[in-house]
């Protein structure tokens, strides 16, 4: 069995914890194995339908008060407990910040390896074989895990979602005794991003502005051009943000986030090496810059070569049309 | 405050990587070796901390010997003292070997510290493991990928970043706090902290000496292969009048490239 932990924030399934578990369907069908989701939460098993919409045949619903709140701690004990009940031979998660965060506690619970961030999962002799981009992308990694169950996270925006269909499966609720003084901290607030805009790592395309834009006014333009997209983001080059013309949590790259949206535009930025470490598994990568022999052009699959305080408007009036069609 | 970082010695980041098929490795030669850049974060945040509150900050790394030249860089920042865990094995990939080793360090060598600091991610490896590995072995609490920190007695409040937020997250001390960019401006050294760098005695610590045995110390992760990234196609580069090109490209992403 394929087991898939769904994270689930503001009472929904994440789209990132679907893909995942969409991905572990199809292995687990070339396996001839079945695929499992596993919610936590305080009451967590209303989510169901949505996981057996993408095929899961079993859901695990692992629930108690003390899981309300996100905690490594006690989300890992939680999952350790099913993995001793129930014994899949893998677990998956999506590589989000929590993903990343409780994956690594869980392995150390368990005493196995852990394959992080795949952008590729194959079956392979009849075992998993886990690939994932090291050296910020410049090299990708093969292997597989000796120590079982199999854990691994699963960069989210790579792996496609199935085609969901209305189906109904077991819902197995376990209690989860949590010993008191077992866990250490807890999440006292989560603090929005005032903007409601969606985080980079989580959008379809991102309108990324480097130094180019020569201030923060110019990212108006930016934000301008992602409206025309329903789910798009505003990212930016390590250079926009240290200058302060937006805040870091919108940096991509070797020290920013890392992003895989079907398209990415990268407007007024250079292409250095750490920036590309960040975007270089987007699906498109569309560059506008006015210098033909920069760098960027050389990692695109599309280019204008321009100023980017004329082609941005343009593109934005352009593509408003193109999208009303 | 009793305060441990650990730093990881990785090539930088504007290395180019060449791969070594035969072997499934890396090529060393002609790489730049540096503290992998977040762990710089965790060491800066480590010596405010002590200049606020006093105490003593050390940083571990376990690696080869020539990681001992990353230990001297952090001690050059301002550390106190500065121990190798002498490793010689290859990169495993595996993080749980690593953590393994650091958590038995921390019970044998450093049993009263109150901080574990580690930077988010290895360069390198890009793992993202080994700091909530340690914090599980070690049953203590975590906050990974922190942003801003604060000490306030036994208690310490971290933020951080989660998708389209930030997360708040109060932890009793000991704890595992991993830094992110935005912590903080790593320092350089001076010339007074490079001289007296110098001077400093760097200790040895032996996988031996802390029990480690075969089984602890075996690599999960089996390597099937390890390549380049395929060559892009050379994409189409538009000139020209801006509405134009923009008119083009339009066409093209919705005609040729689909994804509009
Ligand atoms: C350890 C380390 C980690 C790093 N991590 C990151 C990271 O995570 N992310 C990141 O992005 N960088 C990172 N960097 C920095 C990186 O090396 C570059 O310095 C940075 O990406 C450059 O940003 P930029 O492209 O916006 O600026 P520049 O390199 O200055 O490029 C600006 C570009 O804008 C173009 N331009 C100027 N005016 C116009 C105009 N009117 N119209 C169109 N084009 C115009 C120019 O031709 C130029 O190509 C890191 C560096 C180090 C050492
Ligand atoms: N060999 C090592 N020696 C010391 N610290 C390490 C080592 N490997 C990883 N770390 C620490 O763990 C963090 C995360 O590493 P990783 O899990 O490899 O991405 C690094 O930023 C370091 O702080």
């Amino acid at each position: 069995m394929i087991a898939v932990f769904m994270e689930a924030r503001d009472g929904k399934i994440k789209k990132s914890s679907l893909e995942a578990l969409s991905e572990a369907k199809r292995r687990a069908e070339e396996m001839g194995a079945e695929t499992a989701a596993v919610l936590v939460g305080a009451s967590v098993a209303g989510l169901a339908p949505a996981a057996f919409a993408l095929g899961a045949a079993k859901v695990y619903a692992l629930e108690s008060q003390a899981l309300a709140d996100y905690s490594s701690q006690a989300y890992a004990l939680a999952l350790a407990g099913f993995v001793g009940d129930v014994k899949p031979g893998a677990l998956f998660f999506a590589a989000t910040a929590m993903g990343k965060d409780l994956a690594p506690r869980v392995a150390a619970r368990l005493g196995v390896a852990l394959a992080s961030d795949c952008t590729k999962v194959a079956v392979r002799n009849g075992e998993l074989e886990f690939t994932r981009p090291i050296y910020a992308g410049k090299a990708f990694l093969s292997f597989t895990l000796k120590s079982t169950p199999k854990l691994a996270t699963l960069r989210p925006n790579i792996f496609p979602l199935g085609e969901a269909a209305p189906a109904a499966g077991e819902v197995v609720r376990k209690d989860v005794p949590l010993p008191s003084g077992a866990v250490k901290g807890r999440v006292a607030e989560v603090i929005k991003e005032e903007s409601g805009e969606i985080d980079v790592t989580e959008a379809d395309v991102v309108v990324s502005g480097g130094r180019g834009l020569k201030g923060p006014e110019a990212f108006a333009l930016l934000r301008d051009l992602a409206a025309v997209f329903p789910r798009a983001a505003v990212g930016a080059s390590r250079s926009a943000v240290d200058s302060g013309w937006i805040g870091h949590q919108h940096q991509v790259g070797q020290t920013g986030k890392t992003v895989s949206p079907n398209l990415y535009l990268a407007v007024g930025i250079s292409g250095a090496i750490q920036h590309l470490a960040g975007m270089s598994s987007s699906k498109v990568i569309v560059a506008v810059n006015k210098d033909v022999e920069a760098p960027i052009f050389k990692a695109a699959d599309y280019g204008i070569v321009g100023d980017l305080f004329e082609v941005v408007p343009r593109l934005k009036d352009e593509l408003k049309k193109a999208l009303a069609e | 405050m009793n305060i441990l970082v650990f730093v990881k010695r990785v090539p930088d980041t504007e290395s180019r990587i060449r791969v070594q098929h035969e072997t499934k490795t890396i090529a060393e030669d002609g790489l730049n070796f540096v503290v992998s850049p977040y762990d710089e974060y965790a060491v800066e945040e480590a010596l405010r901390l002590r200049e606020a509150k006093g105490g003593t900050v050390r940083v571990v790394s376990v690696g080869r010997d020539e990681a001992g030249a990353v230990l001297r860089k952090c001690l050059a920042m301002g550390a106190d003292e500065a121990f190798l865990v002498k490793d010689a094995s290859p990169e495993t990939y595996d993080g749980l070997r690593t953590a393994r080793i650091i958590a038995r360090t921390v019970e044998r060598k450093f049993p009263g510290a109150d901080l574990l600091l580690f930077g988010k991610q290895s360069v390198g490896a890009d793992n993202s493991q080994v700091p909530a590995m340690v914090a599980e072995l070690l049953g203590l609490g975590q906050a990974t990928v922190v942003t801003k920190f604060e000490v306030e007695g036994a208690s310490a409040t971290a933020y951080r970043e989660i998708e389209g937020g930030t997360e708040k997250v109060v932890l009793p001390l000991p704890a595992v706090v991993t830094a992110q960019k935005g912590l903080n401006e790593p320092r350089y050294e001076t010339l007074k902290g490079i001289m007296a760098a110098k001077k400093k005695d760097v200790p040895v610590i032996t996988l031996e000496e802390l029990g480690l045995g075969p089984d602890d110390l075996a690599s999960r992760v089996e390597i099937t292969g390890l390549d380049v990234p395929p060559q892009r196609q050379a994409g189409k580069i538009l000139q020209g009048d801006p509405a134009e090109t923009s008119r083009e490209l339009v066409r093209l992403l919705r005609g040729e490239a689909k994804v509009i």
